[in-house]
């Protein structure tokens, strides 16, 4: 669905926090801002969800491990158990490292992937740059031109308070 | 803009850089041809690289008796090498996971290079027990999988086993963290790229990235998660190197002190590399400005408290083996101390216990020569201490009559020379073809754009401060 959007570009990290907090006291509709570094800070400025993907980090290191004590208990114990030294075969002490490698395998690994598809970056995916310079020195906040209230006269000067460098509307395609 | 600068401290980056210029110095290296220096070192490094590919074709398609191990000392020279190698890769994982979490900015001159060299000496380090198989080519017998054999598992009550995992994860981790870190930056070289080959593999490897806000902060939290999740690993591999040896029944290796004393030495030996590293890396690519005095200066001190640790553990073996009453275990001390490898057992702590006290001046370690030679100086140590714990601990054993010397024959030499070909041949291909300092977040540390943030002691603001509210503009939009 194509959206009729408002973009400004700044250039230092403290003006981008503070356009961002005004626009969400405005009540304007924050769609992304594009930042070349991350800043401390503007995930709660914009009002970002913060991510769940600790979550999955947690769930995949249970995983793993849980997997891992089960493989380990099934052939040294069920398998075919051998006699190592007079060791008993359910050795669990011994397991307890290789559990702990491919648990935190599993949740760093995992995590990453998860990362990828959460944030649907993929190899070779033509990137979509806003404004020249995001990746290098600009910041660019994208708001969503709503309905027929949104002012972008108004807008705008609200964003110069802020020394935006350039400001500009357009139509965007968003991917909800 | 003027901007606003903290007096009282030396930044950490110097040059008062606005974000662009970090991009166009980073990246400017990689847009240039190479120097002269860097032909030159390749091809030296290179060429070490091939003397030790000989060796090892010539030690595999002839067999491991061209070592010079012998009944007594069945492990000796590349169980050292291995060793070493591990260990110089700890500092890397130390600089980008340990100090992420106790937020020690400094990390992020340094963090790229030191990531790339975990890998590299990871991969030199791997090299040996694949050789010291004999039969390279069944090394996936390893790995528990199902097999004609009954199946037959591998038995995971072996500290070689649980080694393979250690060092299997820990490679995977560190590339994946490496990885995910270079993705805004392989999006910075991407974007400056002209169409062709360079901007066609940037827009491969860079996935797509645009910066976006909303990925941002899933990437912040992974990183964040990823560092939890390595700053524990690192402490396991070299704790589960330790137990190769601390699980054996031999005196001088079955001691409960080896894996804080091994990665405490890791750790030291580590950072000894990133200096050695990081220190030709500043001269050859002019990285003045963002490895400062600063930089090695926490260096430095890091190397006091690692070398005193392992300072100290030297003398608690030889505490424990006193008090334990064990003559066995008091012979092997007193042979490593005053027997025929006495020289190289004070080497080593020459090299790792004493040299290193010189850095509690401030003079030396403002001095880079100086704090480079020192550097070398405990890299040679803590191959030493390696060589002194493995060697020492078996070529006098319980029966007088299979006493032994162990010397290394050429081949091992040159298979260890040609791990140090393949190690600086990797560096210097990564000095070249990916950013060697980690722009995005370099930038997060300047003190351009902010007012507060950071160091102390900062002037008044000029642009309106982030806490008061801004009046409303007109009637409500």
């Amino acid at each position: 669905m194509s959206h009729r959007v408002f973009m400004s570009i700044h250039k230092r990290e403290e003006d981008i926090l503070g356009i961002a907090r005004a626009a969400r006291q405005e009540g304007l509709n924050i769609i992304d801002i594009y930042a070349p570094y991350a800043v401390h800070g503007l995930d709660k400025a914009a009002g970002f969800r913060p991510s769940r993907l600790p979550i999955v980090c947690f769930l995949l290191g249970l995983t793993g491990a849980g997997l891992k004590v089960w493989f380990e208990f099934w052939t040294t114990a069920v398998n075919w158990p051998i006699d190592v030294g007079g060791k008993p075969w359910n050795s669990w002490p011994a397991f307890v490292p290789v559990t702990f490698e491919v648990m935190v395998l599993f949740a760093g690994v995992g995590t990453v992937i998860a990362l990828f598809i959460a944030t649907r970056l993929w190899p070779g995916k033509r990137a979509t740059i806003p404004f020249p310079g995001v990746t290098d020195d600009h910041f660019a906040l994208v708001l969503e031109e709503r309905d027929a209230t949104f002012d972008p006269g108004k807008v705008r000067a609200l964003c110069e308070r802020y020394n935006a460098v350039h400001v500009e509307e357009r139509e965007q395609e968003i991917v909800p | 803009m003027a901007e606003l600068r903290a007096s009282l401290r030396e930044p950490w980056i110097r040059g008062n850089k606005e974000p662009i210029q970090v991009s166009d110095d980073i990246c400017g290296i990689l847009e240039r041809r190479p120097t002269g220096l860097w032909w030159l070192a390749f091809l030296a490094s290179s060429s070490v690289l091939a003397i030790g590919t000989a060796a090892v074709v010539y030690q595999i398609s002839t067999g491991i008796g061209t070592w010079g191990l012998n009944r007594t000392v069945g492990w000796a020279f590349d169980i050292t090498n291995f060793v070493f190698w591990i260990g110089i890769g700890h500092a890397g994982t130390l600089i980008s996971a340990i100090l992420f979490l106790f937020r020690q900015k400094w990390r992020t001159s340094v963090n790229r290079a030191a990531e790339a060299m975990t890998l590299f000496a990871v991969m030199c380090a791997g090299l040996f027990p694949l050789i010291h198989m004999g039969r390279p080519w069944l090394f996936f017998w390893i790995f528990p999988y199902p097999n004609y054999r009954g199946p037959l598992w591998v038995n995971f009550r072996s500290p070689l086993v649980w080694d393979f995992f250690a060092i299997s994860t820990y490679f995977t981790i560190s590339l994946v963290f490496w990885y995910v870190g270079l993705l805004p930056d392989l999006a910075t070289i991407r974007e400056r790229a002209k169409p062709g080959l360079r901007r066609a593999i940037m827009s491969f490897f860079s996935l797509g990235w645009d910066g976006s806000y909303r990925t941002w902060v899933r990437y912040e939290v992974v990183y964040l998660l990823l560092a939890g999740l390595a700053t524990p690993l690192v402490v396991s591999v070299h704790t589960i190197v330790s137990w190769d040896f601390a699980t054996s029944v031999i005196p001088g290796w079955h001691t409960t002190i080896f894996p804080p004393y091994f990665v405490a030495g890791a750790i030291f030996s580590g950072f000894a590399m990133v200096l050695t590293l990081m220190l030709i890396a500043r001269k050859v690519m002019h990285l003045e400005d963002y490895f400062t005095h600063r930089h090695t200066d926490a260096m430095c001190k890091i190397i006091i408290v690692t070398g005193s640790i392992v300072g100290l553990a030297y003398l608690t073996e030889f505490f424990t083996a006193a008090y334990s009453g064990n003559p066995y275990e008091q012979f092997v001390f007193m042979n490593r101390a005053l027997g025929p490898f006495a020289w190289a057992y004070w080497t080593m702590v020459t090299c790792n216990v004493i040299s290193p006290q010189l850095f509690w001046f401030r003079k030396i370690r403002s001095n880079l020569v100086a704090v480079f030679l020192l550097s070398l100086v405990v890299n040679v140590g803590m191959w030493f201490e390696r060589f002194v714990i493995i060697v020492t601990s078996l070529h006098r054993d319980y029966l007088p009559s299979s006493w032994a010397d162990y010397s290394p024959t050429i081949i091992e030499v040159l298979t260890l020379l040609g791990t140090f070909g393949l190690f600086f041949t990797l560096f210097l291909l990564f000095c070249r073809f990916l950013p060697v300092i980690a722009i995005a977040e370099v930038k997060g540390v300047l003190s351009y754009g902010r007012t507060e943030h950071g160091e102390r002691a900062a002037p008044p603001p000029l642009a309106p401060p982030l806490t008061r509210r801004p009046e409303p503009v007109g009637e409500r939009i």
